[in-house]
């Protein structure tokens, strides 16, 4: 039998957690590791993340702050081409540094809304998904 | 491959549709007559949502005696799970992205 769960990516990280936030909260900083942005720390704050892989390929994220927990928590919605889903960041200290979560939910049969419409937007995701992957960088 | 994916999610992109797929995934088998009781619509049209589900897999069929019993097939889902694979190999290159830039933070 076949599973639905959220994805979890997990790290343990040798730097504080404050360092940390500034790189997942600061949009000069977000744009060296994840996509340019126009994010803010604000819940509520609607925001986008952009790339373009190739000259042909425009990737667009909407994505909207759910949570905002200086150095703990920081929570937003994902979404892309029909899709809906919620990425959660979770800071924990550590004696050597920082415990770093992401989450992702909301892809299950459960989730009702990121389904609707999501027709082309998942092929497409995916085709510009596996470009991103395959990209030498 | 992305035949498999249309079908799926126009299958499940219908609310009542997918409602019916539910619950079937979380209470087990059921005849028509007893998701009809519960759907909010008539029986012809439980029946028919059965049967694009059927047609894209994720549920089958089963009939025993005047009844037809139906029950999810999760793994149709399959599609979903590579996705999500796919999906964590884009946050674990990310995560790689973070650790260097964090690196030259420190300089």
């Amino acid at each position: 039998m076949t599973e639905l769960r959220p994805l979890v990516i997990e790290r343990e990280i040798p730097h504080p957690p404050e360092k940390i936030w500034r790189a997942l909260t600061q949009p000069h900083l977000i744009e060296e590791w994840l996509m340019t942005n126009d994010f803010k720390p604000d819940v509520g704050h609607s925001f986008n993340l952009r790339t373009n892989p190739k000259p042909d390929v425009n990737i667009v994220i909407d994505c909207k702050v759910l949570a905002v927990e200086p150095h703990k928590t920081l929570s937003y919605t994902w979404a892309a081409m029909g899709l809906v889903t919620i990425v959660t960041w979770t800071l924990t200290p550590t004696s050597k540094g920082t415990h770093l979560r992401m989450e992702q939910a909301g892809f299950g049969p459960g989730q009702g809304q990121a389904y609707a419409g999501a027709k082309y937007g998942w092929q497409k995701f995916l085709d510009n998904l596996e470009r991103i992957l395959v990209r030498p960088d | 491959m992305p035949d498999v994916y249309d079908v799926l999610f126009r299958t499940l992109a219908d609310p009542t549709r997918r409602a019916l797929f539910e619950r079937l995934c979380r209470e087990g088998e059921q005849t028509v007559a007893a998701l009809t009781a519960q759907a909010g619509v008539s029986q012809p049209a439980v029946s028919k949502h059965l049967g694009v589900l059927k047609q894209a897999g994720l549920v089958r069929d089963r009939h025993e005696g005047r009844q037809t019993h139906y029950s999810a097939q999760l793994g149709a889902l399959g599609p979903l799970i590579d996705w999500t694979s796919q999906m964590a190999g884009f946050w674990e290159k990310r995560f790689d992205h973070l650790e260097e830039l964090l690196k030259r933070m420190d300089q």
